[in-house]
């Protein structure tokens, strides 16, 4: 464990010591604070039109009608900046030599994945935390929900942990950086949009690729329900990943 | 402390490294010699647990690096070709880190860190980034980083590449000073090295060991036959036929001429010192006797002659035998 940590504090520490955490947290909030006031505007308008029907903005629900399409959209933010995150993990290492460091310590390949996950897992975080600050303003001129926020969020968490599972093991099979991060964002794009063929291919195709969307499964956190389906898809999701990493980083020590 | 038996590494169709095999004793410095491309490299990364071998055994004190990796590389240490540096971390951070992993107590690792950056004289760039180095510090962090664990064995791929002739002299120094606590194992293409600093050398070409021995008896009998140098002054009379007389004499060249006195490389059997006999029939012919030597090979120059293609035969076969053996 302390071997596990001592990864993730390195990587952790490297991406702030490069110009990467800054862009992507920066780049993070910012987007997310324009989505963030163009859905409350349009919210805010729909509760005056409600308002003029006569129904009382009490009708408009905060958490279905703004939290709820807002995480959706910030899956979009995810998609594009975790490649960042996650494409020189491995294909750094491997361009500079400090990989021979880390394969000739007493460390095993699960010790370096995991240090690597957790480490990218943590810069996630502290991206998602800085959004804390929007919801807070929600708190204080309405009355939202917290659970249905709470579980949102618990969904995004796990969505990350799968753009960085697949993230790492992507990055571990090239030296170059540049590739690494192209691939990445065509494969999550991939996984994104994987249902548009469903509506027209026929039921088993839709249900399968309605299965395997990525997107598809963040809905229910966003509406405030934890279902296990969704949570062993993810789950299930990052392990497969991480498996793929161990794999191709232990084949990569065959080939030589 | 260190085995290798039967070691072969196969990369696809290529073989890296064939059949190698020799061993360290305790505290012994030992020199891993070879053009580029040899497989100096590719042995060391076997060594260090980085790769596995495609058929063979490797031990590094007493642990078999497949089968107990991580015994075995907590005894290791490793200074690859280029030293294994986060640009953006700065030395002190780094050596801390590398303490880490390699699983030094955290009670003890502030106090090694300041050790080993003393010891391989980088304590005072210990607040600067690792990308910011010269040449000559990266190549030292490196060595604190292989050194910092306090390991049984040191593991060097060309530790003085691309340092300066100033520096060259405090790496040797240094890993000379090494040497007494580590078993330590360097790879270079720099033949003085060799003979400078290492006590045992295994010569290293084509994935094969060519030669394992120490660097004064590798210059002295890897010939089959041994040579030497007379200078005569026989004043104007031809003296080679006399010295072809001599017993044990196989051949006699002329080498140089300078004036009067005239230079002779002479070739004899092995184990037959013919120096007497040759004195005795240059003044027995009344002729000056103005030289008279034994011819070694250089280093560089048994180098050559085991890496290169057209290898005497004779030559090489003692050699050979003698790892079998071993």
């Amino acid at each position: 464990m302390s071997n596990i940590l001592a990864i993730a504090n390195k990587e952790l520490r490297s991406y702030f010591a490069s110009p990467i955490a800054y862009i992507v947290i920066g780049l993070f909030a910012a987007l997310y604070g324009f989505f963030f006031w163009a859905i409350l505007q349009y919210f805010v308008a729909q509760s005056m039109q409600m308002g003029q029907f006569g129904m009382g903005p009490q009708s408009m629900n905060v958490n279905q009608q703004l939290i709820r399409p807002l995480v959706q959209n910030v899956t979009i933010l995810v998609l594009f900046l975790m490649p960042m995150v996650t494409m020189r993990t491995y294909s750094e290492e491997k361009r500079s030599g400090t990989i021979e460091l880390l394969l000739t310590s007493p460390l095993s390949d699960f010790q370096i994945i995991m240090g690597k996950f957790l480490g990218a897992m943590a810069l996630y975080l502290v991206m998602l935390a800085v959004t804390l600050i929007h919801l807070a303003i929600l708190f204080v001129y309405g009355h939202p929900e917290w659970k249905p926020i709470l579980t949102a969020y618990v969904g995004l968490v796990l969505l990350g942990g799968c753009f960085i599972s697949l993230g790492l093991f992507i990055s571990s099979l090239t030296k170059n950086q540049i590739v690494a991060g192209v691939v990445t964002f065509a494969v999550f794009l991939f996984f994104w949009i994987i249902t548009w063929i469903g509506s027209f291919s026929g039921p088993t195709v839709d249900k399968l690729t309605t299965y395997l969307s990525i997107i598809d499964h963040l809905d229910d956190f966003g509406k405030g329900v934890i279902d296990t389906t969704h949570v062993i898809y993810y789950l299930s999701f990052i392990t497969f990943g991480l498996f793929l990493t161990a794999k191709s980083v232990d084949s990569e020590r065959w080939r030589g | 402390m260190i085995e290798v038996q039967h070691v072969t590494k196969r990369y696809g169709r290529v073989t890296a490294v064939d059949d190698v095999s020799f061993r360290v004793e305790p505290g012994e410095i030992l020199g891993f010699l070879g053009p580029n491309g040899a497989g100096k490299t590719t042995t060391m990364r076997i060594l260090t647990g980085y790769m596995p071998a495609s058929e063979g055994r490797a031990t590094v004190a007493g642990y078999d690096v497949f089968t107990h990796p991580i015994e075995a590389k907590r005894r290791t240490g490793y200074l690859p070709e280029t030293p294994p540096l986060y640009p953006d971390m700065t030395v002190r951070e780094y050596l801390d880190f590398v303490a880490r992993i390699k699983g030094v107590p955290s009670g003890e690792r502030a106090a090694r860190v300041d050790a080993v950056m003393r010891r391989t004289h980088v304590a005072d760039m210990a607040a600067r980034h690792c990308g910011k180095l010269s040449k000559g510090y990266r190549q030292r962090v490196g060595l604190a980083q292989a050194i910092i664990h306090n390991p049984d064995v040191l593991i060097l791929d060309e530790p003085t590449a691309g340092l300066d002739p100033k520096q060259i002299i405090e790496t040797r120094a240094l890993i000379k000073e090494l040497a007494g606590d580590h078993t330590i194992i360097l790879s270079t293409h720099i033949l003085p090295e060799v003979s400078q600093t290492c006590q045992r050398v295994v010569i290293i070409n084509k994935g094969r060991v060519v030669a394992v021995d120490t660097p004064d008896a590798l210059t002295s009998r890897l010939r089959g036959s041994e040579t030497m140098y007379v200078q005569v002054d026989a004043s104007g009379a031809d003296a080679s036929a006399a010295l072809t007389r001599v017993p044990g004499v196989r051949r006699v060249a002329e080498s140089d001429r300078q004036g009067g006195a005239v230079g002779y490389e002479i070739e004899s059997d092995t184990g037959h010192d013919v120096r007497r006999e040759l004195a005795r029939a240059v003044v027995g012919s009344g002729w000056g006797l103005l030289e008279l030597r034994p011819m070694r090979m250089s280093l560089e120059e048994v180098f050559l002659s085991l890496t290169t293609e057209d290898v005497p035969a004779a030559a090489a076969e003692p050699a050979v035998a003698e790892v079998v053996s071993e």
